[in-house]
């Protein structure tokens, strides 16, 4: 199986979806000659033309907006937000009017939308383009929200957000987009809504996702080393939350970490512990359950506070070992 | 644009042409004038009877009425084509009705019953009914601006000749969408009729008071869209303007913007008790400048009707919201168990 980036796969899904669905088209700012502001869309303009990649002026909500009509009409537009941040400028497009639209016009309509936004810290580039907005998109009953942590799963799953019916926010993670891994040249998707156990374990669960998962992975692969076997589930898709594969995992390890890099508080670690400890999985738990999210500050440029301000592998490493170990 | 407004001060100079030779430049037979008023009634009627409701106590929430707005809706919809895409925005009623709506379908979702278009989840603010092309009423003030946009470019793409009409009041020409699409819309040459009803007041703000420069139309110039501000309680006016702008816009020339100067009846919603205007005002708008008086005065001095086939109308308009209401209370409400429905497609 050939080895491509995460950014490549999420290309490559979109260039053969747009070979088999003439009704798919691209939309957003710089996304043309200039590739976008990751070079994600390198290349497209020359396969597909101005129509079905069109170069958008700044102007994030009627970007948004723009998908929403054509999807009226039976298009399949595909827009990019060009840094995470940006969305606020687009939520009333999001949350009022794509959002609600199939369900306050009674099933009447739906709006089959995707909304690329790349997020997450890593890069320099400060507090309005490093933030993990996902959290905040989990709240809007009629969106979906994606958060691939590797190529197989952002080529799976952009193939299944753009065959989707309904408005989905796809939530890329920038420092991610160079990392390689398998990736099937051909057609697949993979199931909205599904977590994935990444890697089996007995002693504890740890929920993270986009690059949180690579760490965990890492982390685990340590800890083995000393006998202590973590279970990493990465859930894929925020919304819906699959919460029943993650209460099925702590029935058997007994013990719960979430980590991500969104801020802490309201984070979506809350709402994945709440499920936990609001199910019959809670008789199985014998420590604290845990979450370790990025600081409560706004991502900050120098390169150490940047590193400092989500949680590190170290820092993971040492909250399992707490839990397993029977100090938390 | 010279040319526009060169245009629109000749007009004013033919306003002294006389109905029935206006009705006859514009190849308007009896019978579609007639129709005209038929609509004007029935919109009217629809919100007399949404105000009764009300104070009755059958109306769960608020609404937003159109009553003395009547010209625009009527004026808009003989202009375009049944097939045409229609955006509307919270006080939609009369472009509903003038679209051709089942009004029973409309009453029902006013009063939240599930034979409504939308099943009661959306009520007086949010009807839609996709099939007829009506693509939805907005909650969120120029919601709607924006998503022209989107139509207007599926139109383009899709080699169709249908056009996008977006309708929005002078309140939400002062959101940033507006500009936004304004922008992209004149960008892409799209196929979209913006239509600003300017009923003088966003909720209690004073347009005067919230737009630096009037009229609103003339910011077409700024995208270079062409653009037109008429009497929109002149019903014969308001069709013309459509008409021009409808032709333009189904050319391929791109996007069209006409404002109408109209006046709401009721208050902004039922919360309002017209604190920021005179009752000598309301008053005023309508003894003498009501669009339906005026119509039907044109009407009876051309001969086209006379007084007792008016009321005649004027009554069968008035049946059939009765019969919608009839309709409305006898169906039933949306059953419980389904409150979990049409989250997700």
């Amino acid at each position: 199986m050939p080895e491509i980036s995460y950014l490549e796969a999420i290309r490559q899904a979109l260039w053969q979806e747009m070979k088999r669905d003439e009704r798919v088209f691209l939309l957003g700012e710089d996304i043309g000659r200039y590739g976008g502001a990751f070079g994600l869309t390198h290349g497209m303009l020359d396969e597909f033309g101005p129509e079905r990649v069109r170069e958008t002026p700044i102007s994030e909500a009627t970007i948004v907006a723009t998908a929403i009509g054509a999807s009226l009409l039976g298009m399949r537009p595909v827009a990019e937000i060009m840094f995470m941040d940006f969305v606020f400028l687009a939520l009333d497009q999001i949350v009022n009017q794509a959002a609600k639209m199939h369900f306050m016009f009674g099933g009447r309509t739906n709006v089959p939308i995707v909304i690329r936004m790349p997020g997450g810290s890593g890069a320099g580039a400060a507090s309005q383009h490093s933030q993990s907005l996902e959290s905040i998109l989990m709240h809007f009953p009629g969106l979906k929200v994606i958060n691939p942590s590797t190529p197989y799963d952002a080529k799976g799953l952009m193939l299944s957000a753009i065959r989707d019916p309904n408005p989905v926010c796809f939530v890329e993670h920038k420092i991610l987009y160079k990392t390689k891994g398998e990736v099937p040249e051909g057609d697949y998707t993979i199931p909205i809504g599904v977590a994935e156990i990444k890697r089996p374990g007995r002693d504890i669960t740890v929920v993270a996702n986009n690059i949180m998962v690579m760490k965990t992975l890492a982390v685990a692969e340590n800890l083995a080393k000393d006998g202590i076997e973590v279970e990493v589930i990465d859930p894929r898709t925020l919304l819906p939350l699959d919460t029943e594969t993650i209460i099925n995992s702590v029935r058997r390890t007994g013990r719960l970490l979430v980590v991500h890099e969104a801020c802490r508080t309201g984070g979506w670690a809350g709402e994945v512990i709440a499920s936990v400890v609001g199910s019959p999985a809670f008789d199985y738990i014998d420590t604290p359950v845990r979450r370790l999210g990025g600081k409560d500050i706004p991502i900050p440029y120098n390169r150490g506070l940047e590193k400092i301000a989500i949680p590190q592998s170290s820092e993971i490493e040492q909250e399992i070992r707490d839990m397993v170990e029977g100090r938390i | 644009m010279t040319k526009q407004k060169e245009r629109n001060k000749e007009k004013m100079e033919v306003d002294r042409e006389s109905f029935r030779d206006q009705v006859s430049r514009l190849k308007l037979k009896d019978e579609t004038l007639i129709g005209l008023y038929r609509t004007m009634a029935t919109v009217r009627h629809f919100e007399l009877m949404a105000d009764k409701l009300y104070a009755a106590g059958k109306v769960h929430g608020t609404m937003h009425l159109s009553a003395g707005q009547e010209a625009v809706a009527a004026g808009i919809s003989l202009a375009v084509r049944q097939d045409d895409y229609f955006i509307n925005h919270h006080r939609g009623h009369g472009h509903f009705i003038a679209k051709g709506a089942d009004i029973n379908l409309m009453m029902a979702e006013f009063i939240g019953r599930d034979t409504g278009y939308n099943h009661g989840r959306g009520g007086s603010m949010h009807i839609a009914d996709f099939q007829s092309h009506n693509l939805g009423a907005n909650g969120i003030v120029g919601g709607g601006i924006p998503q022209a946009v989107g139509v207007g470019l599926a139109l383009q793409m899709q080699k169709r000749d249908e056009i996008c009409i977006c309708v929005f009041g002078d309140g939400a020409a002062n959101e940033g969408v507006f500009h936004e699409a304004m922008n992209m819309a004149a960008l892409w040459k799209l196929p979209i009729l913006y239509v600003c009803e300017n009923n003088k007041y966003g909720m209690s703000m004073d347009v005067e008071r919230a737009t630096s420069k009037l009229p609103i139309a003339q910011r077409g110039d700024a995208y270079g869209i062409p653009w037109a501000c008429v009497d929109g309680n002149d019903v014969v006016e308001v069709y013309e303007a459509m008409k021009t702008a409808a032709e333009h816009v189904r050319s391929g020339k791109g996007p069209y913007f006409v404002e109408t100067i109209t006046y709401r009846y009721f208050g902004h919603s039922k919360s309002d008790r017209n604190l920021y205007r005179s009752r000598e005002e309301i008053e005023d708008w309508k003894q003498n400048r009501d669009p339906i008086m005026r119509f039907t005065k044109h009407l009876l001095q051309s001969e086209i009707l006379d007084e007792a086939q008016a009321q005649e109308i004027d009554n069968q308009a008035e049946q059939v919201i009765v019969k919608a209401v009839e309709f409305a209370e006898a169906s039933p409400e949306p059953d419980l168990s389904t409150v979990l429905e049409y989250v997700y497609a």
